[in-house]
């Protein structure tokens, strides 16, 4: 059924620290390892070596420099996946119920068997986050690696998403964002999780934190002000030089 | 968005069909037997061919049946589902006209209502998105169903109608074109709220996620031929609208009448391209487009 649950018990997804993500894409690989041979039709690539390769896949990485308005530029990695919305605007969408987000955990799933690969839920979302697969002609989007997280064949600290496992630096982290008292919940509030495009009204349960704040070294050496350069006009030469382009 | 064939072929096709099926419920013209065959002939092909070529860009259009289930919550199951009926409600009424020469006249009515609501139902597709800002507006499905009707009454040889429906058509395709080039702007969403990192500075999209290119790029960052954006809005305004209505104008005759309908067929096939082709999604912003 595409319309959605009222309310879910749990809130499962990820939280993402822009903070501390070094863009390795670590997770961009281990995403389409674990997924391409489990949960649904595979992440098919086209011409993967020809001239002009593409593929599918669940997570990508983008990375942007921002300028502030004084200091040097930062560049930040953004990892991108779905973000398993409340209000999920690629559910209530789709036409053959194939699209549903789960009332025990808020995951949002797409029932392959139903999917008629109109592609209207991608038109939908407005993260990029679902990718029509090429080769099935069927939807893509991140499970949150559900065939993982349940997974009593698997040693428990392997049971989270594929990304999480993999991630290098820690910037990854999943668990109940409906759980106030979460490792998750904690995090977000003592970073100020954000959402992204909140204004569109998704209400999405993956949160982003903010890269801190760069440390400003203070001035603290009393004889750096004797230390300035002395000369402001050139002398010898480009002295000479100076005046006679400035004649011209 | 990507301007698909079949998709301009589709709605294009689909909305003057059940726009002339909207015209033929109401018993206008109240034709019988073989005229009102050919006319509900042209009706049904028009409609029906519209929909056969909306399913070629299925990736797995064998399952449509199951497209029929979701009409509590999606626009794209609501209008199948009102083509269907308003096909099978205006058939029945069509049998009745083409076999019996008989107007079973409130089946037509009911059909008509159903065909209208089908127009609306394909226009909704587009105008729920609030992830494409120009299409997000009211202006989407008084558009569609202003053309719709009108070339429907073309179709119907339903003259002064069609001329007066062209000509709200214009206005409100002005009005579209006018508040659509602002409708992105006025969204407030940008890269600094796509990526949440606006509060910090100016945001650049700085290294794409992948040298190559994406589904998401291919679908919903169509930038190829939107230099040519205002002329082609002048062909399309032009033949679609302007002398369409200066044909009927001059002459009611069934030569100008046909010339005027062609000419708005083609003018609506230049207008549709450019109604997918100029729509900007967001996604883009992460990718540093429009």
């Amino acid at each position: 059924m595409t319309t959605l649950p009222q309310s879910t018990q749990k809130k499962l997804g990820l939280v993402i620290d822009l903070d501390t993500c070094v863009g390795c894409h670590a997770c961009v690989v281990s995403c389409k390892g674990w997924n391409t041979e489990n949960y649904g039709a595979p992440l098919s690539d086209q011409d993967a070596y020809g001239a002009e390769p593409s593929g599918t896949f669940l997570n990508r990485v983008h990375s942007y420099e921002v300028q502030p308005e004084v200091g040097p530029a930062q560049l930040i990695h953004f990892p991108k996946s779905c973000l398993h919305c409340d209000d999920a605007p690629c559910v209530t969408v789709c036409p053959t119920g194939a699209s549903y987000k789960r009332q025990e955990d808020g995951i949002v799933l797409v029932n392959e068997d139903a999917c008629i690969g109109c592609g209207l839920c991608a038109w939908a979302c407005p993260y990029g986050a679902r990718e029509m697969d090429q080769a099935a002609g069927v939807m893509k989007k991140c499970t949150l690696c559900v065939d993982r997280i349940y997974n009593e064949n698997l040693p428990e600290e392997d049971r989270v998403p594929s990304c999480v496992r993999t991630c290098p630096s820690g910037a990854r982290h999943f668990g109940d964002l409906a759980d106030e008292t979460s490792d998750v919940s904690l995090l977000v509030a003592a970073r100020d999780g954000m959402d992204l495009m909140p204004e569109l009204g998704t209400k999405p349960v993956n949160k982003y934190l903010p890269p801190r704040p760069k440390d400003v070294i203070p001035e603290f050496d009393i004889l750096a002000p004797y230390l300035e350069p002395v000369a402001t006009t050139q002398k010898g030469f480009l002295g000479w030089l100076d005046k006679a382009l400035e004649k011209i | 968005m990507h301007p698909a064939g079949s998709v301009i072929i589709f709605t294009v096709a689909s909305g003057l069909g059940f726009g002339l099926l909207t015209w033929l419920g109401l018993g206008l013209p109240n034709t019988v037997g073989w005229a009102a065959f050919w006319h509900y002939a042209v009706g049904f092909s028009l409609a029906g061919g519209g929909l056969l070529a909306s399913t070629f860009h299925l990736g797995n259009p064998q399952r449509f049946l199951k497209a029929f289930s979701q009409w509590r919550s999606s626009w794209l199951s609501r209008e199948g589902c009102l083509s269907v009926a308003a096909m099978a409600v205006l058939g029945l009424f069509a049998i009745g006209l083409i076999f019996f020469r008989v107007s079973w006249q409130p089946l037509g009515y009911i059909g008509a209502i159903l065909a209208v609501l089908t127009i609306i139902a394909t226009s909704m597709i587009y105008a729920q998105l609030k992830t494409v800002p120009r299409w997000n507006h009211w202006t989407t499905p008084i558009l569609f169903l202003l053309l719709s009707l009108g070339g429907g009454a073309l179709l119907a040889f339903q003259t002064l109608p069609g001329l007066l429906l062209l000509a709200l058509a214009g206005g409100v395709q002005l009005l579209a074109w006018y508040l659509g080039d602002g409708r992105f702007q006025k969204s407030g969403t940008d890269i600094g709220t796509a990526t949440g990192l606006g509060v910090l500075g100016k945001v650049r999209a700085f290294e794409p996620p992948h040298t190559g290119n994406n589904y998401l790029l291919k679908e919903m960052v169509h930038q190829v031929g939107r230099k040519h954006a205002v002329k082609l809005r002048f062909i399309a305004f032009i033949m679609m609208i302007l002398i369409p209505i200066g044909l009927l104008i001059i002459s009611h005759a069934v030569p100008i009448v046909v010339l005027a309908l062609v000419l708005h067929v083609i003018g609506t096939f230049v207008q549709r391209w450019l109604f997918f082709a100029e729509a900007e999604h967001v996604v883009g912003l992460y990718y540093g487009k429009r």
